[in-house]
């Protein structure tokens, strides 16, 4: 198992709000190997971003990680001082944001920031440190990088500014980049060129790579393999190619046919009915019952993980 | 002296130029005569525009091209460097107080980073109902039950709406976003990139929804974004930015089936489809134009397979070839 990288088991991590607690993270296991490319997707709340917040050591009260365990090269990162959490992030692992601005502070040049970002972590002369943020942002596509790395972060547009919170995470060549949305705010040809530098980093230097997106058109590209989370569980993983082919969960079906391109033009698009549950009161049983077509009485009672041998995992009483 | 044939919105010749002003070791040096300048992005460049009553137009283009700034101006909430809008025929530079005030509201813009766009100090409730509170489109005691509505139709939770925003995953933060421009009923939205957070199963009903409230209030719509999937499903015509300029318009069907311009073939290709699996990304061909410094001629020669000499030295015109389908190509000459 030395290939494994990542390994997050049983995680949990709850928000104590005063309307009560809403569970982000209910569960959630998965693995991410070196180099390979993972993805996340699911619905807007379901808790992909609260997944690599946790991994990322960046749950802030009221939140906190309630259970489960996260290994790191087999290393449990859970309960890391704040010590280790800095050498942690960025060097081993760094998240792109869905919000440029969460990485990028707006009253400091881009240069400033950049390179500071590589001297945190490595003793480096300015200048090369100057060099190497340069060459990051021709990687990404920022034109005149020597010139535009003089400027603050509110002088370049919405997909600039994503780019350069995207070469900042790359600075330190980590292990594994948690990428969360990153390219929603893109053109498809910035994105092309962008999931292209990913793709050849993991692919010649063996990064791995978490996807999160709402989007599965671009999964369908990029990743090896996918997670379905809903609610705040993984509901439906494995090989990319089986999963869009042939979803064994209703709402993963749904999810596929709600995708615009795949319908006629102008015709109201397929809709799951209903509303994604409040974290807080999550229906007894599948969290899908309400909203699903297939649900019946067994669905009242909370369906387990059923993993098939090639490692398809489905969490449903009635997969299709 | 509005009907079918007045665009709702138009422009003509509308640019916006950005200056970056020099800093004070800039300034010194310019004083003791080095050469340094102000630096200059010619954000939108000369773009002439319609968007006519109950049509959808998407708007898309590379990042930075110039599609918010445009958004921006035809909404009245960023002045022009130059050229004129028009509101219902109007040039707005030349409108009454109270017909400044409708297009105001009658025009709503709904952001493409709903984080920056929503005040954090505010609840739900204060971000959506104050507007139609102070227009009058409600009273204090219907307020509630005019919420509840308001957010139920943009797929909110009503019971969330003591709620900061900062306590909402990004999608429902966008949503919040949605609802407040649509408390105020207007008849034209711009919406920038107002789908891109949405996971597409909301982004479904979002979608559902602009389409019912454009039959329902014959709502007039300019779409911006980067998805040429949600474009393609929504809009009526589409237009094609690049650095600044529109370099292609015409209905969807004809840009989908008969992309003229090299640029939009180049877009078109790109566009991730769930049947293309595990493609092997290729890099884009030719370095991304600095809007600092675009190259003369076409903007879009450095990258054009089919560069001719006369795209280096002369710009384009915008040409129509064929009825409603206008391009900004030297291929177009001939
Ligand atoms: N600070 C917080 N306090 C209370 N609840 C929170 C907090 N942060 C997140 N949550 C809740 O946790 C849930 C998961 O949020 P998360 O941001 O992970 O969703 P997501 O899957 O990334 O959604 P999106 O696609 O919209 O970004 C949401 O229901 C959200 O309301
Ligand atoms: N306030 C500003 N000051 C200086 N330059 C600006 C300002 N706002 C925008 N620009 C510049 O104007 C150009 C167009 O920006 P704009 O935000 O309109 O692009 P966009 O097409 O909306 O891009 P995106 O798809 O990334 O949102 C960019 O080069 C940007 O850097
Ligand atoms: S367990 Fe039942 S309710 Fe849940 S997804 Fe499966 S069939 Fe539907
Ligand atoms: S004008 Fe010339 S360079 Fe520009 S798109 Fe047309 S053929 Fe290509
Ligand atoms: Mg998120
Ligand atoms: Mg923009």
């Amino acid at each position: 198992m030395s290939n494994e990288l990542l390994d997050i088991k049983k995680l949990e991590t709850f928000f104590y709000t005063r309307a009560g607690i809403a569970k982000a993270v209910n569960g959630i296991s998965l693995s991410v190997d070196k180099g390979e490319i993972v993805g996340i997707v699911g619905e807007s709340g379901s808790g992909k971003s609260v997944t690599g917040f946790s991994i990322m050591g960046l749950v802030d009260p009221p939140g906190e990680i309630a259970g489960g365990s996260i290994k790191f090269k087999g290393e449990e990162i859970i309960g890391q001082t704040e010590e280790e959490w800095r050498s942690f992030r960025g060097a081993k692992v760094s998240m792109i944001f869905q919000d440029p601005m969460m990485t990028l502070n707006p009253v400091l040049r881009i240069d400033t920031q950049m390179i500071e970002a590589i001297r945190a972590h490595e003793k480096v002369s300015k200048k090369e440190a100057r060099r190497r943020c340069v060459e990051t942002l021709a990687m990404v596509g920022i034109p005149s990088p020597a010139e535009r790395i003089k400027s603050y972060p509110h002088q370049f547009s919405g997909g600039m500014r994503q780019r350069v919170a995207i070469a900042i995470g790359l600075l330190n060549k980590p292990d594994l980049i948690i990428a969360d949305e990153p390219t929603t705010a893109l053109d498809v040809t910035i994105q092309g060129q962008i999931l292209s530098e990913m793709q050849t980093l993991c692919r010649k230097t063996g990064m791995a790579l978490i996807w999160i997106t709402h989007d599965l058109t671009v999964i369908a590209g990029l990743a090896h393999k996918v997670a379905v989370m809903y609610a705040g569980k993984i509901i439906e993983s494995g090989n990319v190619q089986e999963v869009l082919d042939e979803p064994l969960h209703p709402y993963t079906h749904g999810l596929i046919g709600s995708v615009p391109s795949r319908n006629k033009r102008g015709q109201p698009l397929y809709q799951i009915p209903g509303m994604t549950p409040s974290l807080i009161n999550i229906p007894e049983g599948c969290s899908f019952r309400m909203r699903c077509p297939h649900a019946d009485e067994i669905c009242m009672k909370e369906p387990d993980e059923t993993i098939s041998d090639n490692g398809r995992m489905v969490r449903c009483h009635h997969p299709l | 002296m509005s009907d079918d044939k007045t665009p709702f919105i138009s422009c003509k010749n509308l640019s916006r130029v950005f200056v970056k002003k020099l800093d004070f070791a800039g300034k010194i040096a310019r004083t003791l005569g080095s050469k340094i300048r102000e630096e200059k992005v010619q954000a939108v460049d000369s773009v002439d525009l319609d968007v006519m009553p109950g049509e959808v137009l998407g708007l898309v283009g590379e990042s930075g091209c110039g599609k918010s700034t445009l958004g921006r101006m035809l909404c009245g909430i960023l002045p022009s460097s130059n050229g004129d809008i028009f509101y219902k025929g109007n040039n707005v530079k030349k409108m009454s107080t109270k017909e400044a005030l409708h297009y105001a509201i009658n025009v709503q813009m709904i952001f493409q980073d709903p984080y920056a766009s929503l005040n954090p100090r505010k609840r739900v409730n204060q971000i959506i109902g104050e507007a139609p509170l102070y227009h009058g489109l409600t009273t204090k005691k219907d307020l509630d039950s005019y919420l509840e509505d308001v957010m139920l139709r943009c797929g909110l939770d009503p019971t969330y709406k003591n709620r900061y925003p900062h306590q909402f995953s990004g999608g429902q933060r966008q949503r919040i976003g949605i609802a407040r421009a649509m408390a105020v009923q207007p008849e034209c939205l711009v919406c920038d990139e107002s789908v891109a957070a949405l996971d597409v199963s909301i982004q479904a009903q979002i979608l559902n929804l602009f389409m019912d409230l454009r039959k329902e209030l014959n709502l007039t719509c300019l779409f911006i974004s980067h998805d040429l999937g949600v474009v393609e499903h929504i809009s009526d015509r589409i237009a094609v930015m690049y650095l600044g300029r529109i370099v292609e318009i015409a209905s969807v069907e004809k840009l989908f089936s008969e992309p003229f311009h090299p640029y939009t073939q180049a877009l078109l290709n790109e566009v991730p489809r769930l049947d293309k699996r595990d493609v092997d990304f290729a890099p884009l061909k030719g370095e991304i134009p600095s809007p600092l410094d675009p190259p003369e001629g076409c903007h879009f020669h450095p990258r054009c397979a089919h560069a001719m000499d006369i795209c280096r030295k002369v710009i384009p015109e915008i040409k129509e070839t064929a009825p409603g389908h206008k391009t900004r190509c030297h291929l177009a000459d001939v």
